[in-house]
C-alpha cells in the first residue's frame, strides 16, 4: 500500500525531502545479514510505499511539495534530483511568490480556499498513482504561516475529499524561546483545527531534538539539517516496512491503518510521541556494543519517566502498583513524572529478535485502566538488519502515545495571556484575515479540553 | 556582466536597451541592462542631475524622475499640499507604471527625511497615495530624523506633522537619526587612526568606504547615511536569497507590529568591518550578537537595554547556524526587559548568503520603548517654536492647510508617546498569569 506525502511550507519540505533521502539510502544500503530474497522483497515493499516507478530512471516520490514562495520548493527539487538516486515528479508542486508572512490567518483563510482547487488536483493525481492508496502523510511546522494555516485547511481538504483514508499529520513543534513571535497564537489554531480533521499528529519538538544533537550525536554547530536529518531517521524507522507480530513472513500491507489501530483506540486522544534508541554519530558505532535486553530497558524506563533520549534518564520514577488499597481517584496514587500510556507500539529492527523479551511493556501499570494491556500494546518486527544512515546494527524504536502535557501547557497559557489581557496583542494582524477573537477562543476551548481529558488519565 | 536572476529581480528589472528601455522585461539569462525599480521624487533638481551623472545613471530612467526646480523651501505644507496637488496624477500614473512591472509586488520601500519640505511632506503624501492604491502592498518607511543641531529651524514643525502620517498610514517605520550615524562613522575612523586594527581591515568593508578609499569625517558625511541605510534595507530584503529560515518582509511587519500604531522599530546592523581572517571563530560570532544590542551600533539615539522590548527579530546571514543563534539568545536574555506578556518575543531569520565583504552580518529590529525619548524631544522642540507661534505663517497660507492641522498633529504624537509610557509602567511589575479558560469536565 502507498503512502502520499503532502509536504507544507518550508520546514514540510526540508524535512520531507530528508525522509525520502533516509529511506532511499536505506534501501540501497548492502547488508550481510540476509537472504538475497529478502532484501529484494524489502526494496519492492519500500518503493512501493513511497516511491512510484515511470519512465525515469530514478524512483519518484510519491509527494506533493505545497509552499506559498518559490525558492524552497525550488531548492528541494532540484537537490533531489542532484542525488541521482531519486526525484520528485516536476509537477507535483506548487507555489505562489508571497509567502503567508507568519499568520495563520492569511494560510488559512486566504490562501487556502484560493488554491485549494490546484492543490487537490495534485494531490489526486498523486493517490492515482497509487495501486492501493494507504493514507496521506502531512508534514508541517506550527509555528509559521503556511504549514501551519494552510496545512490545517489543506487536512480537512483531505478528509473532505478521502473521508475514508487515513491522515497522519506530522507536526514540529517549535523552539521554546521563540523562532517565530506569534507561533504560540499559529500553534493553537492548528491544533486545534487538525484535532478535528487528523487521524493522529506525531509531534517532533525542535528543542529536544536540538539536545539530541548536542548531546548525543555530538555535533558542535548545529544546522537545521543536522535536526531534520535526525528527524528523518527517526521517522523513516517508523515507516519502513515491517513484519506484523502475527504474520512474520508479509510486510505490514496498511502501514497506516496498522499504526491508527494500535495507538489511536479512542478518537479523543490522539497525539502521538516517538523514542528511538540508540541515536549517536556514525564514528562512535565501531566501538559500541548492543544488547536487546538492555536497548529495552532503556526504552521502558524513557517511557515511564517521559525522557526523550537515552541519557539523563531519571530512573527514580516507577509505575504505581497495581491492586493497591486506594480503589478510586488514581491522581493521588500516581508517583510524580509518571507517565501513562494509553498505547503503545514497539518497532524492533535488528538480528536475533526472535529471543526479544518485552514482557515488560506489558505491564498494566503502565496503561490507562479502561484499555486490556493485550490491546494496548503491540509490536512489530522486522527480521533483517536493515540499518537507517547509521548503520546500527541493532536498533529498536518504540512509538508511544502520550500527551505532553506539562509542556503544551506552558505553551498554551501563554498564547491565552496574550489574549486575555486587555491589549489583544496582534490581534489584529489576524482579523486582517478573517480570524476574529471567537475563532480564538474557540481553539483555546478545544484544546483545553483535550488538556484535561489527558489529564484526568 | 553577470546572471540575472531571482535575487536581482526583486530590485532591478533587466530590460534590452535597443528597445529604448520600453520592451518587455528580460527574465533570465545575462544582464543586458538593469534599471531600478524605483521612483526618484525631488522638487528641485540638484540632487538627481548628481545621481544622474554619476555611476549610477544607467540605472534609473528618466521616466522614473520627478522633479521640480523650486523646491519645497523646507515647509511641509508646501510639499504635501501644494506641490502634493499638483503631482498627484504624474505620481500615481509612474507608480502604477513600475508595478505593473513587477510579477508579484510585496512592498513599497519608502525613503525620505522628516526635517525638510519634500521628503517630509511630498514624501507622506505619497504614503497616502500608495495606502490609497495598492492597499494590499505593504509599506515600509526608512525616515531620517533631524538632529538637535539641525540647521533647518522649521524642521520640528515638518516632523511633527509627517509623524501624524507615518502613524495613519504606514507598516512599519524604521527610524535613523544622523547624530548616531556620525558617531557610528567616527568611531570607525578613530579605530583606523588609532591603528586598534592595523592593517587587517579588509578592503571594501567598512561601511563607509565606497571605491576602495576610506572618507574622512568632514567630507561627505551623508554619504554615509546613505550607505548605511542602504544596507539596512538590503538586510531587510534578504528573502531574496536562500537559507535555512527565510525571513520575509511580511513576516517582520506580522510578528515586530503586536498593535498597529507602535510600529516604530529601532534597528542596528552589525558588524561593521570586518577583520581579514575569514574563519569566523565562534568569539567573534557573538561579539556580533552583543554589539548588536549596544547602544554604540543602534541607529537613533537609543539605549534598547534599558527600555521595555515588544519583540525582536534578529536577521542572520552568512555561515551561521541554528546553535549560534540559539546560543546567544539564551546568553543575551537575561540582560533584556521584555514586555511581560511576550517573555520569548524573538523573530529569527537564517539566510545563507553573506553580503558582499563580510563573512556574516546580524541585523536587529526591536519593537522597543526607547523611541520614545526621540519623540519626546520632537514635542518639546514642536512645543518651543509653537507656543510662540513663529514660522506658522509660511504654512497657514498654503491652501488646504489650517491651524487644526498643526493641533492634531501634536496630538497624534502625544497619544503615541503616552501608550509607549503606559507600556513602560509594566515594566518590572509583578507577572500576573491571567487565569485559564475554565470548561465543564
Amino acid at each position: 500500500m502507498s503512502i502520499v506525502t503532502v509536504q507544507l511550507g518550508q520546514c514540510g519540505n526540508q524535512i520531507g525531502h530528508e525522509v525520502f533521502n533516509a529511506i532511499c539510502s536505506d534501501v540501497h544500503g548492502t547488508h550481510g545479514l540476509c537472504s538475497k530474497k529478502e532484501n529484494e522483497s524489502y526494496h519492492d515493499a519500500c518503493k512501493e510505499r513511497f516511491f512510484s516507478e515511470e519512465e525515469s530512471e530514478v524512483p519518484v516520490a510519491r509527494a506533493v511539495l505545497v509552499d506559498m514562495e518559490p525558492k524552497v520548493i525550488s531548492q528541494t527539487l532540484s537537490i533531489a534530483a542532484r542525488s541521482g538516486y531519486w526525484k520528485y515528479d516536476d509537477r507535483s508542486h506548487f507555489c505562489q511568490k508571497q509567502g503567508s508572512g507568519n499568520n495563520w490567518a492569511n494560510g488559512y483563510s486566504v490562501h487556502g480556499p484560493r488554491h485549494k482547487e490546484v492543490i487537490m488536483n495534485l494531490v489526486q493525481k498523486e493517490a492515482e498513482k497509487c495501486d492501493r492508496l494507504g493514507g496521506f502523510f502531512t508534514i508541517m511546522s506550527m509555528a509559521g504561516g503556511t504549514g501551519s494555516g494552510l496545512g490545517a485547511f489543506v487536512t480537512q481538504c483531505l478528509r473532505d475529499a478521502f473521508p475514508t483514508s487515513f491522515i497522519l499529520n506530522h507536526v514540529i513543534w517549535p523552539y521554546g524561546t521563540g523562532e517565530v513571535i506569534v507561533q504560540n497564537y499559529n500553534s493553537v489554531l492548528t491544533l486545534s483545527h487538525l484535532y478535528r480533521s487528523s487521524d493522529a499528529l506525531l509531534v517532533h519538538e525542535n528543542d529536544v531534538i536540538h539536545k539530541i544533537c548536542a548531546q548525543l550525536m555530538k555535533i558542535k554547530q548545529i544546522s537545521f539539517r543536522d535536526v531534520n536529518q535526525v528527524i528523518a531517521h527517526q521517522l523513516g524507522s517508523v515507516f519502513q516496512p515491517t513484519y506484523t507480530a502475527e504474520g512474520g513472513l508479509h510486510y505490514s500491507r496498511n502501514p497506516l491503518g496498522d499504526l491508527m489501530e494500535t495507538l489511536v483506540p479512542h478518537p479523543e486522544f490522539k497525539m502521538l510521541g516517538l523514542r528511538n534508541i540508540p541515536q549517536m554519530p556514525e564514528n562512535s558505532l565501531p566501538y559500541s556494543t548492543f544488547s536487546w535486553p538492555g536497548l529495552i530497558k532503556h526504552l521502558r524506563q524513557m517511557l515511564i519517566a517521559n525522557a526523550k533520549m537515552e541519557e539523563g534518564i531519571d530512573w527514580q520514577v516507577r509505575p504505581p502498583q497495581l491492586g493497591s488499597s486506594i480503589p478510586s481517584s488514581h491522581s493521588t496514587n500516581k508517583p510524580m513524572h509518571f507517565n501513562t500510556s494509553i498505547a503503545n507500539l514497539v518497532i524492533l529492527r535488528g538480528k536475533d529478535m526472535h529471543n526479544v523479551d518485552l514482557g515488560s511493556f506489558r505491564d498494566p501499570s503502565l496503561y490507562t485502566s479502561w484499555l486490556n494491556p493485550q490491546d494496548a500494546f503491540n509490536a512489530s518486527l522486522f527480521q533483517q538488519s536493515k540499518v537507517m544512515m547509521n548503520k546500527l546494527e541493532d536498533s529498536s524504536y518504540a512509538l508511544v502515545e502520550t500527551f505532553l502535557c506539562l509542556k503544551h501547557d506552558g505553551r498554551v497559557r501563554n498564547t491565552e495571556q496574550c489574549i486575555c489581557s486587555v491589549d489583544k496583542a496582534y490581534i489584529h494582524q489576524y482579523t486582517k484575515f478573517g480570524i476574529e477573537e471567537e475563532d480564538f477562543l474557540d481553539s483555546f476551548t478545544a484544546l483545553e479540553q483535550v488538556i484535561s481529558s489527558y489529564t484526568i488519565l | 556582466k553577470g546572471i540575472y536572476d531571482e535575487s536581482l529581480s526583486s530590485f532591478f528589472r533587466n530590460v534590452d536597451t535597443r528597445s529604448g528601455g520600453d520592451g518587455p522585461d528580460i527574465y533570465k539569462g545575462k544582464i543586458c541592462s538593469l534599471k531600478a525599480r524605483a521612483l526618484l521624487i525631488d522638487m528641485e533638481e540638484g540632487v538627481v542631475n548628481e545621481i544622474l551623472q554619476g555611476p549610477l545613471r544607467d540605472v534609473f530612467d528618466s521616466k522614473q524622475l520627478i522633479t521640480d526646480v523650486s523646491g519645497s523651501g523646507n515647509n511641509w505644507a508646501v510639499g504635501h499640499k501644494l506641490y502634493g496637488c499638483q503631482y498627484r496624477e504624474n505620481i500615481v500614473e509612474k507608480l502604477r507604471k513600475t508595478a505593473e512591472h513587477c510579477d508579484c509586488l510585496q512592498c513599497f520601500f519608502i525613503i525620505h527625511s522628516m526635517g525638510g519640505g519634500t521628503g517630509s511632506g511630498l514624501g507622506t503624501f505619497v504614503l497616502n497615495l500608495l495606502e490609497d492604491e495598492f492597499p494590499e502592498v505593504y509599506r515600509f518607511v526608512t525616515s531620517v530624523y533631524p538632529s538637535g543641531e539641525d540647521d533647518v529651524i522649521t524642521s520640528p514643525y515638518n516632523s511633527v506633522l509627517a509623524m501624524k502620517e507615518l502613524n495613519e498610514h504606514a507598516d512599519c517605520v524604521l527610524p535613523i537619526e544622523n547624530e548616531s550615524l556620525f558617531d557610528i562613522v567616527n568611531k570607525i575612523h578613530q579605530m583606523i587612526s588609532s591603528g586598534k586594527l592595523g592593517s587587517t581591515v579588509k578592503q571594501n568593508s567598512l561601511v563607509t568606504s565606497s571605491a576602495g578609499s576610506t572618507k574622512t569625517v568632514q567630507e561627505k558625511p551623508f554619504d554615509s547615511s546613505g550607505v548605511a541605510l542602504a544596507m539596512i534595507v538590503l538586510e531587510l530584503n534578504s528573502a531574496r536569497f536562500e537559507g535555512s529560515l527565510n525571513m520575509d518582509l511580511n513576516e517582520i511587519s506580522m510578528n515586530l507590529v503586536p498593535f498597529p500604531r507602535l510600529h516604530y522599530l529601532v534597528s542596528s546592523l552589525t558588524p561593521l568591518y570586518t577583520l581579514a581572517d575569514v574563519n569566523v571563530p565562534s568569539r567573534r560570532l557573538d561579539q556580533m550578537f552583543s554589539d548588536a544590542f549596544s547602544r554604540d551600533h543602534q541607529l537613533i539615539q537609543a539605549d534598547p537595554k534599558h527600555s521595555l522590548y515588544l519583540a525582536c527579530a534578529l536577521l542572520v546571514r552568512g555561515n551561521v547556524q541554528v546553535s549560534d543563534l540559539r546560543r546567544n539568545i539564551e546568553r543575551l536574555k537575561p540582560s533584556l526587559h521584555f514586555v511581560s506578556w511576550n517573555q520569548e518575543g524573538w523573530k529569527t531569520g537564517l539566510c545563507s548568503v553573506p553580503p558582499v565583504g563580510h563573512s556574516h552580518s546580524l541585523l536587529a529590529l526591536a519593537n522597543n520603548t526607547c523611541v520614545k525619548p526621540t519623540f519626546i524631544e520632537l514635542k518639546d522642540r514642536f512645543m518651543k517654536l509653537y507656543k510662540k507661534k513663529a514660522h506658522l505663517h509660511h504654512y497657514l497660507h498654503i491652501d488646504g492647510m489650517e491651524q487644526s492641522c498643526f493641533s492634531e498633529a501634536i496630538s497624534s504624537l502625544s497619544d503615541l508617546i503616552e501608550e509607549y509610557n503606559e507600556l513602560d509602567a509594566t515594566k518590572g511589575g509583578p507577572r500576573t498569569d491571567p487565569s485559564r479558560l475554565k470548561i465543564a469536565v
